[in-house]
């Protein structure tokens, strides 16, 4: 357990995706089964049981230490798990002793060398024997050249159990399998005893474990592709098989370590890897042939794969992945009976309310959501727009060529005959240029009211197989240009990891009538977009500019004639009684550094109001 | 404000006051310029300037230039001159630990506090009663410098800087193979460890020599002076180089000690793809580790933590106890319900050394008090 602890610990710290990936392989590779196997069920979610609430957390302290000092702890440091972690006492310790039976010290002109301290040995304070410390011990100066490490000894002493023998701490096996079968009143004394047995950093991990509170900046993808690396295999190869896998994974790590078979994946409705598009850009056009592809709007929602099998009683059981092949069937349980034919089907996540799709701030209400109440599906009604068809039944789609996938397609979805399911209609055009007029106006090229959720156009390959991965050629997204705004920058702050000294995260304004005429109200951050020159020219524009600094933040400079003005791109906006401005945008990054514009060149937030109206209606 | 702080009410009465009925605050008591010791007629670091002046050690909150006479250890006061010039005080006594000096109508002496090379306690003897202002202390471990030594007494003033039940500091050599285990696993990476220029900055380097650690260390230009100090003193510290002047390839693999507040500065940018580490108690404390942008923080303090100011306090025998700077709610607390009298002293001026440093001393780096949140 506290060699998990430590991995914990270091991830959470660690901002680079490449070294946590190396943290979590080197951990992989040193730890044996079956802890290792647990470990990587712990970081991709995989672990069952029933999890400990705060409340008992919180009585379990309450039990131990004088609740005023927990109080001034809990406020300074703001984690419950982290501050019952840090200040468990040591087993055995009695926090509600007193000094008081001791006399005062003796007003006796005799103190200092060799006078021994006035207090019995039964004066101990958290379990610490005072009376065995060396004391009035007259050490020499350091310049004597001795004494060194020598002299008051009292931590030392500290360190001594003195009351029984400590058990061992538990593995992280231990503490998984236990919990498993273990009854809800024997749980408190169960946890009690491993805090007991850890270190801090040991009993941190245990209570983010038992609490189901793990949030250490680490997804169940990371995990895997960090296991995958272990064997030097592709993660997409885990993500294959995973379905078939359980905890502690035994066969998965002999085969990534070369002494056992691929195991099999006997999951009736399996994940298959995606097929992904690149960006087109301007000058790919010129080498495309328009007749070599089929068209389709992009819907603004989530990709998914949803995918239904017989298990080994012939029942179907029903999948939805998401495109790095996370089973997030638990978020959508309403879309389940839907999925009553076997077969694979490439689609859209999308909330359609009366036949209209909504946008994907309506969508967002769906993610990440612990419950799915019966009012949430009911509010936000789930259904999944049909792009391609991957498996009919037994029957692997996926190397036959686009054109002759589809009407695949088009027949399985009119078989499923369900409402909540449809195809995603093709966009019928003859010349690049025509594409382009859909492109610019979906409106009137047959996305019709739904045109506010499609955020461009896909291009397929009519002869391509459906291939995993990003292969360039076949399949192109070619999305709606951004919004774009002339902003000025406000404050600055500095970024993480590799950025940590360079100003990379901007607040940026537009101007607005205030009280005292014109100023600049925030709208948005962004911390991407700009090249590594540009992040120079800007972080060198911030040092020389700041006029105030708070801790990590600097104001810098915006006046009507003093200023940066950045040109913003975003992809939507929404209203947020959160922002001062009253909108937030969506995905903001730097396309452009206007060092030519002065910033009161720059836009209103009239513009982005007027902007909010045309994308919402709102 | 002479004398007049909320929490110590009462006042000096004159010369004949203290003759009689010796309250400890006749001895000691708190004033703007620090503690002052009136029968003795001096100040125990102060942080203005006054005309007698004992100094517990050397970090710069404590010892401030300006004074007419110094009193401290021969390593603070080598430190204070290497800090601020031969002419930082109008004289200078050295004393050793245990010396005795008698002061007007008390008698002083220096014991080692075991906060950095040269710290010590003040011990304060006035007819019976002996006072004991500890300044910084810890009871761990540290091979840069002498070991706390316990002075009973009847007042103990003790810092407060980690004074929550939640920092406990551990064993510093299993923080140092944190980081030695690091720098294997990313031996391309440089290592950039935070740590305060006086004192911190020895100890890591002196406990990663004791890991087996023996490949050069580097010195950000703000730690050389005092570090080669330290070696001066005998402190066996290995080979060190300073980082100035490197090319960047070839801090790949390497371990380099700096002021905490250099670490994320432009400064860095010479390091391939640093991992930034610090060494200090507060690291203890997630959100504090990650506020600062630490990737690897070592809890390694120079400050006793919660359980040696407890068993420290109770070890000294004192009835009475002074809190000083840090968290004196929850010590003062601790101490109550232990049956001692404790009360808190409004001292100001003190503050946490590894937040309070920065690099301007580099002249490369960015204006002082940028560290400060």
């Amino acid at each position: 357990m506290n060699r998990f602890a430590e991995l914990l610990d270091r991830l959470a710290y660690e901002p680079g995706r490449n070294n946590k990936i190396r943290l979590l392989v080197g951990y992989f590779r040193e730890t044996e089964d079956p802890d290792r196997g647990y470990a990587l069920a712990a970081l991709t979610g995989a672990l069952s049981f029933k999890h400990a609430k705060p409340g008992l957390i919180r009585d379990l302290i309450t039990e131990r230490t004088d609740p005023v000092l927990f109080g001034y702890s809990y406020d300074y440091v703001g984690d419950l798990s982290e501050t019952v972690a840090l200040m468990w006492p040591k087993a055995g310790a009695n926090y509600a002793g007193s000094l008081l039976g001791h006399p005062s010290p003796r007003p006796s002109p005799a103190r200092g060398e060799g006078a021994q301290p006035a207090y019995s040995p039964h004066n101990d304070v958290e379990g610490i024997d005072v009376s065995e410390g060396r004391t009035g011990e007259q050490a020499p100066s350091p310049l004597a050249g001795e004494g060194w490490g020598e002299g008051y000894r009292g931590r030392d002493v500290a360190e001594i159990p003195r009351t029984h023998n400590n058990p061992p701490p538990p593995t992280l096996t231990d503490v998984v399998t236990t919990l498993r079968t273990l009854g809800k009143a024997e749980l408190p004394a169960q946890l009690a005893r491993w805090m007991d047995e850890l270190d801090e950093t040991g009993r941190w991990a245990l209570l983010k474990l038992v609490t189901g509170a793990m949030r250490i900046g680490i997804s169940a993808r990371l995990a895997k592709t960090a296991a995958a690396a272990l064997g030097d295999k592709d993660a997409h190869e885990i993500e294959l098989m995973w379905p078939g896998l359980s905890p502690p994974y035994l066969e998965l790590f002999a085969w990534l370590e070369g002494h056992g078979d691929k195991p099999v994946n006997r999951d009736p409705a399996p994940f298959r890897p995606v097929m992904l598009a690149h960006a087109i850009e301007d000058g790919d056009f010129a080498n495309l042939d328009a007749a070599d592809f089929s068209a389709e709007w992009k819907w603004d929602g989530i990709r998914v794969q949803a995918v239904a099998g017989r298990d080994a009683r012939g029942h179907i059981q029903a999948r939805l992945y998401s495109r790095t092949g996370e089973d997030i069937t638990g978020s959508f349980p309403d879309l389940v009976p839907s999925l009553h034919l076997p077969g694979a089907i490439d689609g859209e996540l999308l909330v359609l309310r009366d036949g209209r799709v909504q946008t994907f701030n309506v969508l967002q209400q769906r993610l990440n959501r612990k419950v799915v109440s019966p009012k949430l599906i009911k509010e936000f009604p789930i259904h999944l727009r049909a792009y391609d068809l991957l498996g009919d039944d037994e029957n692997d789609l996926r190397e036959l060529p686009f054109a002759e996938r589809r009407p695949h397609l088009e027949a399985f979805v009119a078989k499923l005959g369900d409402p909540r399911i449809d195809l995603s209609p093709t966009v019928p055009f003859a010349s690049w240029e025509e594409l382009a007029a859909a492109r610019a106006d979906p409106k009137s090229a047959g996305a019709g009211d739904d045109a506010d959720a499609v955020e461009g156009v896909m291009l397929k390959r009519r002869d391509a197989p459906y291939l995993p991965g990003r292969p360039k050629g076949p399949w192109w997204k070619w999305k709606r240009d951004p919004h774009i705004i002339d902003a000025v920058l406000m404050y600055a702050q500095r970024g993480h990891g590799k950025r940590s000294s360079y100003y990379s995260d901007y607040t940026f304004g537009v101007w607005t009538r205030g009280e005292a005429g014109d100023e600049l109200v925030p709208v948005g951050k962004a911390y991407f977009g700009f090249t590594d020159e540009e992040l120079l020219q800007i972080d060198r524009f911030v040092r020389r500019n700041t006029t105030e600094k708070f801790g990590p933040v600097r104001h810098v400079v915006h006046e009507p004639d003093q200023g940066l003005v950045l040109e913003v791109a975003f992809e939507g906006l929404q209203r947020s009684p959160r922002h001062k401005s009253g909108v937030a945008m969506r995905f903001p990054r730097i396309s452009r550094l206007r060092w030519d514009k002065p910033p009161r060149e720059a836009d209103r937030l009239e513009t982005l109001e007027r902007m909010l109206i045309s994308m919402t209606g709102s | 404000m002479r004398g007049s702080s909320p929490r110590m009410t009462i006042r000096y009465r004159g010369i004949n006051a203290y003759m009689v009925g010796m309250r400890p605050q006749d001895i000691l008591m708190p004033v703007p310029a620090g503690l002052c010791c009136k029968p003795g007629g001096f100040h125990i670091d102060p942080v203005r300037p006054v005309e007698r002046a004992l100094i517990t050690h050397g970090h710069s909150d404590h010892a401030r230039a300006g004074h007419g006479a110094v009193l401290a250890t021969q390593e603070t006061l080598d430190m204070m001159r290497l800090r601020y010039g031969e002419n930082f005080a109008g004289s200078v006594q050295a004393v050793a630990y245990g010396e005795e000096i008698r002061l007007g109508d008390v008698t002083v002496s220096f014991h080692p506090a075991g906060h950095v090379l040269g710290s010590a306690q003040i011990s304060v003897t006035c007819k019976s009663r002996r006072i004991v202002a500890s300044g910084d202390y810890k009871d761990a471990r540290d091979p840069t410098c002498a070991a706390f030594e316990l002075v009973p007494c009847d007042v103990f003033i003790t810092e407060a800087t980690f004074g929550l039940p939640v920092f406990r500091h551990g064993d510093a050599a299993g923080e140092v193979n944190k980081l030695l285990a690091s720098a294997k696993l990313f031996p391309e990476r440089a290592h950039l460890v935070g740590a305060y220029s006086l004192g911190k900055a020895q100890r890591v380097i002196a406990l990663l020599r004791e890991a087996g650690y023996d490949a050069p260390i580097y010195l950000h230009g703000a730690m050389e002076k005092i570090t080669y100090y330290y070696q001066e003193r005998g402190i066996a510290l290995g080979e060190l180089r300073p980082v100035r002047g490197m090319k960047k390839a070839e801090l790949a693999g390497t371990i380099t000690l700096a002021p905490p507040s250099a670490t994320s500065d432009v400064w860095t940018r010479r390091f391939p793809d640093p991992v930034t580490a610090f060494a200090s108690g507060w690291m203890r404390v997630r959100a504090r580790a990650r506020q600062g942008g630490i990737e690897l923080p070592l809890v390694i303090s120079d400050h006793a933590d919660w359980d040696g100011l407890t068993a420290t306090i109770a070890a000294t025998g004192a009835g009475e106890i002074w809190v000083t700077h840090g968290q004196e709610d929850a010590l003062v607390h601790w101490c109550k319900s232990k049956g001692l009298a404790a009360r808190p002293l409004d001292l100001v001026g003190y503050g946490d050394e590894d937040e309070g440093e920065t690099a301007a001393v580099t002249g490369e780096a960015q204006p002082a008090g940028e560290a400060k949140a």
